[in-house]
């Protein structure tokens, strides 16, 4: 099979699986909708696992394959094809991967819904417009996998429509998606604008002859972007002399990366990622923990020659990222509903990977990407089958003491937690301490927020996983006697996808450091200039997986970790009197990070209450006052005043008709013969 | 005899019975009269160019206008009669269902 | 002044004052002849213009048909004239003012000036072997024979509408319905009755007394 179909069956094999379950559901039964769709998820997997083995082993070249000309104008054609590299590739396997884990879990999860096959539908269309998005190779495709994952997750946040709540959370994660994704058009947009073309390659290669300009030319008198011609600016505010001009390229990249902070859920646009978990939890685990939201970074990354050029808008991310990282780490640690915890801990993480893209180290920020994934999922699926053994108990004060009745899930658990934390050998250890040690070398504007920001998300990382761990698992049982009653593990449909995410979370990472994160795996996909490179320290010290890790024990970064499992332990299980007087203490800053930073009252007041208020002004005025009484209603009463006024005109006289049409005819005769 | 003569004389016509239709306001049979006398004025004003111009076509024209007007005449009085046999009247001032 | 001009002078001022009083005689009767009046005089003009079959044709058809139809329901219908004549003074003023408007504009055109004999002067008159009605006649029935023909129709028509709107009689039209004939079934025509042999003669009262019910009700 050429490459070509074998990557059409990628995309193409959940999209059958979709519209079968979707539009065949009913008559197909439970069974074989779960069957068929896990199917098309099996084969996209396969064909991924075999792309990227070819690229981490055989060192395949990048593919441009154009499949279909959709349009064609003037000077814009657009097409839909694939860009194969090795960031697509990971790509590709990160999110069948945990697709099809999602998918095997779901059965188990999912099985007394009504909606079990529309369930399947969504998550098998989600596959593939997430398929669609990392494989593009052009802007346009990238913008329908952008949007059409975003529909899909406001259908699955929605999925228990007859929640109020779960109404308002996926109209809202819409509604903050819509305002990201508004800027990411318009990134789009001036991209056409300043290269003429929406498709990768010829953005790429003509960014790429700017770059390799950069050491051969005297930076100081001309800049590489006039040499190539991309120098352009953009006014963004003012008329005439007054405008203000900035530089396109940093336009485009702060565009696009609103686009990014839209997905990626940074702040002040993350609002919406804690209230989807309204949504069944394996999607919580699959959209916003392992693939959706990474869009965001996935798309910067794959924009690094773009970014690379433009010191503001990496700056924006660092700074965004930054915050991110710590503060919605922080909500974390007050939060109660085991979903949000994990969300707040996703919302950090993404934090973490956005300070990397805004460093200029893509490579660490995708390969935390990478990790994040598995034991996220792992996490958020761990998360699930606690609260399926109690019957749907969200509130950890609830739980506690599970580790006897639920091993495999507590076991799952304390691995993703492990990994989260960053404990060396696990996963998540390689990636975020390459992040760290990133931000440590970076010279650039903020930069020294940045190194705080990640250093003390550690330790808050480290306090909301372990307080969580220890809450639900160990402790006293809070389980009420009725559910306690009937606790058991979870089904094998809900255990198995824990085991085969937790391999991957305690192995990928010094598996697959050496050649993600300090080898030349991603040399065709990301482009770093040289002075910018501050992964360039870590890939000289790094030695082996091995090595790296038995180092990682002597680092301040452990001990910090040490610090908040230390301080975990001790407040919230060792002495929790301790936690009481600690929140008297700070309850300034405990209200305010439970209200997590009133984003949410600002937006319901400031934009929601405007925006309602906006609209009863037009409603009141431009509506009723102006279309409805002036033109609508005034207009008819004029008609029938005029007409009131016309009728009496009509006397129904035949001799006042007689005498006006004679009339008329003197007149006309007079006028024929005196005027004309 | 100049055609001026003729033409002034069917002037005269046209504006009687003009003024009869201004005057009489009651009686539909007054004015189908004077539309008759309208028509032979035209009729004469017809007949008096046929003559000065030497062509019979005028002529041929008040032929056909007889024809019409006689047409007009027994229905125009057709009407009167079912207006007469509804209404009991043939006041013009009654006849306003037309009004506005 | 010679006689044809006497003959012109007479008759058009005879034309013109019986045409007022067309409009003016309280009478209708009276202002039908007048009408008649109004018709020979114009008859005598148009002879003069050597119009004579038209003439002729006036009087005959005009004034012996239509004039004569005037009449009768002038006649035949029972008005109140003289009342019909009440506020005749009061429009009198407005009338007279666009009437004379009309007649000086009229006037204007057809003043001597542009159509006196010295502009347009009088052609030689016809000889005896002239025959105005040979020459329209052979005008009528080649050149404007399709016309003819039509004038004909509207004739017709004419008196199709005429008897329509004043006809009084039954409507409706008496015929056969084929295919209400052909439709019909046995269950139409026929109607069999199921009853007693013998019948007790209070229920043939009582009978009678519900038939006569249902007529009353029926009229009602």
């Amino acid at each position: 099979m050429s490459m070509q179909s074998q990557l059409l069956l990628v995309v193409l094999a959940p999209l059958f699986g979709a519209l079968l379950a979707g539009l065949l559901g009913k008559k197909l039964g439970k069974k074989n909708t779960h069957r068929l769709t896990i199917l098309g998820v099996a084969i996209a997997f396969a064909i991924s696992l075999k792309v990227f083995f070819s690229y981490l082993y055989g060192g395949a070249q990048p593919l441009n394959i154009t499949v279909y000309n959709w349009a064609s104008f003037a000077d814009l054609t657009i097409q839909v094809g694939f860009l194969l590299d090795s960031l697509t590739a990971m790509m590709m396997v990160v999110v069948t991967f945990v697709s099809l884990m999602v998918h095997i879990y779901s059965i188990g999860y999912m099985q007394d819904d009504n909606g079990y096959q529309r369930f399947f539908s969504y998550i098998s269309l989600f596959t593939f417009s997430m398929l669609m998005l990392v494989m593009s190779n052009n802007f346009l495709q990238l913008f329908f996998g952008w949007e059409a994952v975003g529909v899909v997750s406001y259908l699955l946040i929605g999925f228990w429509f007859q929640k109020e709540t779960a109404i308002f959370a996926n109209m809202k994660a819409f509604l903050v998606n819509r305002v990201g994704d508004f800027g990411f058009i318009l990134g789009i947009g001036a991209i056409f604008m300043l290269f003429g073309t929406l498709d990768y390659a010829p953005v790429f290669s003509k960014l790429n002859s700017a770059e390799v300009l950069i050491g051969n030319i005297n930076t100081d008198e001309i800049s590489p972007l006039a040499v190539v011609g991309l120098d352009k600016t953009i006014s963004v505010w003012g008329e005439g002399s007054e405008t203000v001009q900035w530089s396109l390229i940093s336009f485009i990249c702060i565009c696009l990366f609103i686009g990014a902070m839209g997905k990626s859920a940074q702040v002040p646009l993350h609002v919406w990622l804690p209230d989807s978990m309204e949504g069944p939890t394996p999607i919580s685990a699959l959209i916003h923990a392992a693939t959706m939201v990474t869009a965001g970074v996935f798309m910067v990354a794959r924009m690094s020659p773009l970014f690379e050029f433009s010191e503001t808008a990496l700056a924006m991310v660092t700074i965004i990222g930054a915050i991110t990282a710590l503060f919605m780490g922080l909500v974390g640690i007050v939060q109660n509903d085991i979903k949000r915890i994990v969300a707040y801990s996703t919302l950090s993480q993404l934090g973490y990977m956005v300070v990397a893209l805004g460093v200029s180290a893509y490579s660490a920020a995708v390969f935390h990407l990478f990790t994040h994934a598995f034991f996220k999922a792992l996490l958020f699926l761990a998360a699930g089958s606690v609260i399926v053994a109690l019957h749907h108990e969200q509130d950890i004060r609830k739980m506690g003491g599970l580790y006897k009745k639920l091993p495999i899930t507590y076991w799952c658990s304390l691995i993703g937690t492990l990994a989260l934390i960053g404990t060396p050998f696990f996963a998540g250890f390689y990636s975020k301490d390459a992040i760290i040690a990133a931000v440590g070398e970076a010279q650039g504007f903020a930069s020294g927020f940045a190194q705080f920001a990640v250093l003390a998300g550690v330790v808050v990382t480290a306090l909301y996983s372990i307080r969580m761990l220890l809450i639900v698992f160990h402790g006293p049982s809070r389980v009420d006697a009725h559910t306690a009653a009937h606790l058991h593990e979870s089904p094998k449909v809900i255990t198995w996808p824990l085991i085969l995410l937790a391999i991957p979370s305690l192995a990928i990472g010094w598996l697959m450091a050496e050649p993600m994160l300090v080898g030349d795996y991603f040399k065709d996909a990301i482009v770093v200039h040289d002075g910018h490179d501050t992964l360039q320290a870590l890939r000289e010290h790094f030695g082996n997986a091995f090595s790296f890790a038995l180092h990682g024990f002597v680092t301040p970064v452990f001990w910090l970790m040490l610090l908040g499992v230390v301080a975990a332990i001790g407040i919230f299980w060792w002495k929790p009197a301790l936690a009481d007087t600690l929140s008297k203490l700070l309850t300034p800053v405990r209200k305010l990070v439970e209200n997590k930073y009133y984003f949410d009252e600002f937006n319901q007041k400031v934009f929601a209450k405007g925006a309602v208020s906006l609209g009863n002004v037009f409603w009141r005025y431009g509506d009723k006052a102006v279309i409805d009484e002036g033109v609508i209603d005034g207009g008819s009463q004029t008609v029938v005043k005029i007409a009131q006024k016309a009728r009496k005109l009509q006397t129904g006289y035949l001799y006042h008709y007689a005498l006006i049409m004679v009339l008329g005819l003197l007149a006309l005769l007079a006028w024929l013969l005196f005027v004309a | 005899m100049s055609l001026s003569h003729y033409l002034t004389v069917s002037a005269i016509l046209f504006a009687i019975s003009i003024v009869g239709i201004v005057i009489n306001r009651k009686n539909v049979i007054t004015l189908l009269m004077c539309i008759e006398l309208m028509l032979l004025a035209v009729n004469t004003n017809f007949i008096a160019f046929s003559r000065y111009l030497g062509d019979e076509v005028g002529q041929i024209f008040v032929f056909f206008i007889l024809t019409v007007a006689a047409a007009e005449a027994a229905i125009g009085l057709a009407i009167l009669v079912v207006l007469f046999r509804t209404h009991r009247a043939i006041d013009v001032e009654q006849l306003e269902e037309l009004k506005g | 002044m010679n006689v044809e001009q006497i003959v012109f002078y007479f008759f058009a001022a005879l034309t013109i004052i019986a045409a007022i009083g067309v409009i003016t005689v309280k009478n209708a009767v009276q202002a039908v002849l007048c009408l008649v009046l109004t018709f020979f005089s114009a008859a005598v003009l148009w002879m003069l213009l050597e119009a004579e079959f038209l003439a002729i044709t006036l009087i005959l058809v005009y004034v012996g048909a239509v004039m004569v139809l005037f009449l009768f329901v002038v006649m035949m219908l029972d008005v109140d004239y003289a009342a019909l004549k009440q506020g005749f003074t009061r429009y009198l003023p407005l009338g007279l003012f666009t009437a004379l408007a009309l007649f000086a504009v009229i006037y204007w055109v057809v003043r001597s000036k542009y159509f006196g004999s010295d502009v347009i002067p009088e052609p030689a008159k016809h000889g005896a072997e002239y025959s105005n009605v040979k020459e329209l006649g052979r005008l009528l029935y080649t050149e404007y024979f399709y016309a003819f023909e039509i004038a004909g129709v509207i004739l017709l028509v004419a008196i199709v509408a005429a008897i329509s709107l004043t006809f009084r009689g039954r409507r409706e039209r008496r015929g056969q319905s084929v295919p209400g004939q052909h439709k019909v079934s046995k269950e139409d025509r026929l109607r069999v009755i199921k009853m007693d042999a013998e019948k007790a003669p209070s229920d043939e009262l009582e009978q009678t007394a519900d038939q006569n019910d249902e007529q009353q009700r029926g009229n009602s």
